[in-house]
């Protein structure tokens, strides 16, 4: 393959399928060509076209961290066509993948800084390249606080991590379900997360925000971030728009005049602010 | 073509119907515009009595030749639990000749390259455009829809042509030479062309009135961004069909899709920002969902976007959109309306 056959994906061989949710799925995918899987880089916030041979493309971000290398995963909701093919693969079957692409978390710019995680739902995943990231480099960052909430303890991802993440004494972890979400056993917060984050109050004084949601959710957490005292510019978050080529051609990924698939998905509330609401 | 001095030829009609018997020996694909029923669009011809060169403008344009509507990018093959990928052949991609087309499609290759070679190249479409020579003819009449002095074009333009005939009367042709392309074009068939007598071609050339300038659309646009009110009054009509789209030399949004099953291709087709489907998100999100708000996106990406973020205007002012609309929306109306619009 020549590198300027931008369309053409990598063969991927699924090692494992891991359940996160009800219809949420996990695929740890390798390169069929090794050589390919040893030099293959990508940096945490980047993401990537799937794709099933006869089914077609789908765009979801990388959601393993590059501090873990020899295979990437992926997290997705089975919803579309591409997705409920995904949904219904094996261990052993192949799939494309093509990418890197987009921007990245500047996180060389955040070491010595406290680190506040802000996601909803299916969201968590692209925070979780994140997450895993600065925990690979712990001693670079300051005090990590990761707020995440779902509609229902079922829809909550990435369990057993989340439980690591909780029990370890240099993250804070807040997870919280929406209002009636909530199991007998269930031990966090109760109620939406910008709700949650009000209460929470974190501090916000050299400290930079990372927030992936649903639109609502994030529409409601900007607002609570300014009250807390965040900088616009030190809030950052992941569009999400529909894409297909993830190389800036294609023509529907953009707000405005930015290509969310080539300026983004990565954008500080700063840069939103200037850019039209087509996300 | 910058520094290059264009040389100016001539040809009669007889020896460009020689010309274009000699581009057929040779086993190029001719594309020009050709009657088909009771419309003139471009296909694929043998001689140059199939060409029309009497409307003031084809239907569709040629962009075809260069950005197919709908193109193999890659076949997969799934046997036995294993999967093979299959490159398209580049080299088996036919060398071509868009023959007849008007400055105004000509200048819109730009467009089209700047979009397909920004940043990461597409390698298929470089590979089309590596095989692809324009020979232009000027235009000698324009209807009301056309407006390409207004986007930096004009009924004579060479750009983007690598050679460009005028005709002269009397069956005559000048011929400039535009490009390095163009002179190589020559050397097997430099005994068809004359010493060009006459080389006033501007009295032969159709009158097209400036009537906005780009620049000032741009910024006006921009200003409007927000005004709801205005590109609803702007698109109340619009039926959201792609029509205008589908027709322009220089859209070039697409889709990718699958077809045939397991063993089968992956296909790139066009597409179109005027459909709601096109940036539908799987959760029902829809970051356009309004058809103003595509209308919008039509204009801002051709007028404000591509001169920004490539350094091309994304229209050439043909007005094919105008006239191809099922509910006759004017695209220069609707430029000239936004130019004016009080803040």
């Amino acid at each position: 393959m020549s590198p300027a056959d931008i369309f053409k994906p990598w063969l991927m061989k699924i090692e494992s399928v891991i359940d996160e949710a009800p219809d949420v799925k996990t695929l740890r995918l390798v390169f069929v060509d090794e050589r390919q899987g040893r030099e293959f880089a990508f940096r945490t916030g980047q993401f990537g076209e799937y794709s099933v041979f006869g089914e077609g493309e789908c765009t979801f971000c990388i959601a393993s961290p590059p501090t873990r290398g020899g295979a990437i995963e992926c997290t997705f909701r089975k919803a579309g066509r591409v997705t409920s093919a995904l949904a219904g693969l094996e261990p052993g079957e192949t799939i494309g993948f093509r990418g890197p692409y987009g921007n990245v978390f500047p996180i060389r710019d955040w070491e010595n800084k406290n680190l506040l995680f802000i996601a909803g739902g299916i969201a968590l995943p692209p925070m979780r390249s994140v997450i895993w990231n600065v925990l690979d480099l712990r001693d670079r960052y300051k005090d990590i606080t990761i707020v995440y909430g779902a509609r229902t303890v079922a829809d909550l991802v990435y369990k057993r991590e989340l439980t690591e993440w909780a029990a370890r004494p240099d993250v804070t972890l807040v997870s919280t379900v929406d209002p009636g979400g909530e199991t007998p056993d269930w031990q966090g917060e109760i109620g939406f997360v910008p709700a949650v984050l009000d209460k929470l109050a974190p501090a916000s004084r050299n400290t930079i925000a990372v927030v992936c949601g649903p639109p609502v959710m994030i529409k409601f957490t900007f607002p609570v971030l300014a009250r807390l005292g965040f900088a616009p510019e030190d809030i950052f978050t992941t569009l999400e728009n529909r894409m297909k080529c993830g190389v800036g051609k294609c023509g529907r990924c953009n707000t405005g005049k930015y290509f969310v698939c080539k300026d983004g998905p990565v954008f500080t509330f700063a840069q939103l602010q200037n850019m039209p609401q087509e996300y | 073509m910058k520094g290059m001095e264009i040389e100016t030829r001539s040809i009669n009609r007889e020896a460009l119907a020689k010309w274009i018997s000699l581009w057929r020996s040779e086993g190029k694909r001719i594309l020009a515009p050709k009657k088909i029923g009771d419309q003139v669009d471009f296909a694929s011809v043998a001689s140059l009595d199939e060409v029309s060169l009497e409307q003031v403008q084809t239907v569709q344009s040629p962009k075809m030749a260069i950005f197919p509507r709908v193109e193999e990018l890659f076949s997969f093959h799934s046997a036995d639990g294993r999967v093979e990928l299959r490159d398209r052949n580049l080299e088996a991609l036919p060398e071509t000749v868009v023959f007849g087309l008007r400055p105004c499609d000509a200048a819109a290759v730009a467009a089209l390259k700047a979009i397909f070679t920004w940043d990461s190249p597409d390698s298929l479409f470089s590979a089309r455009l590596a095989r692809t020579t324009i020979v232009g003819v000027a235009c000698s009449r324009a209807d009301a829809d056309c407006f390409c002095t207004s986007v930096g074009g004009s009924p004579g333009g060479v750009e983007g042509s690598d050679i460009l005939l005028t005709a002269m009367g009397q069956g005559d042709y000048l011929a400039e030479i535009v490009t390095a392309r163009g002179r190589e074009m020559l050397q097997s068939a430099g005994a068809l062309f004359g010493n060009a007598a006459n080389t006033d071609k501007e009295s032969r050339l159709a009158k097209v009135q400036a009537v906005f300038d780009p620049a000032a659309v741009a910024s006006a646009l921009s200003r409007l961004f927000d005004d709801a009110a205005f590109w609803e009054e702007q698109s109340r009509r619009c039926i959201g069909c792609g029509a205008c789209a589908y027709v322009c030399p220089t859209c070039a949004c697409f889709d990718i899709q699958d077809e045939g099953g397991i063993s089968g291709k992956r296909l790139r087709c066009w597409d179109s920002c005027g459909f709601g489907l096109f940036t539908l998100h799987t959760s029902g999100h829809n970051p356009r969902p309004l058809q103003s708000q595509r209308w919008r996106q039509r204009l801002m990406h051709k007028f404000a976007y591509m001169p920004e973020r490539q350094q091309v205007l994304g229209c050439v002012g043909c007005g094919r959109c105008s006239r191809a609309c099922p509910v006759d929306m004017n695209i220069l109306e609707h430029l000239q309306a936004a130019a004016e619009a009080k803040p």
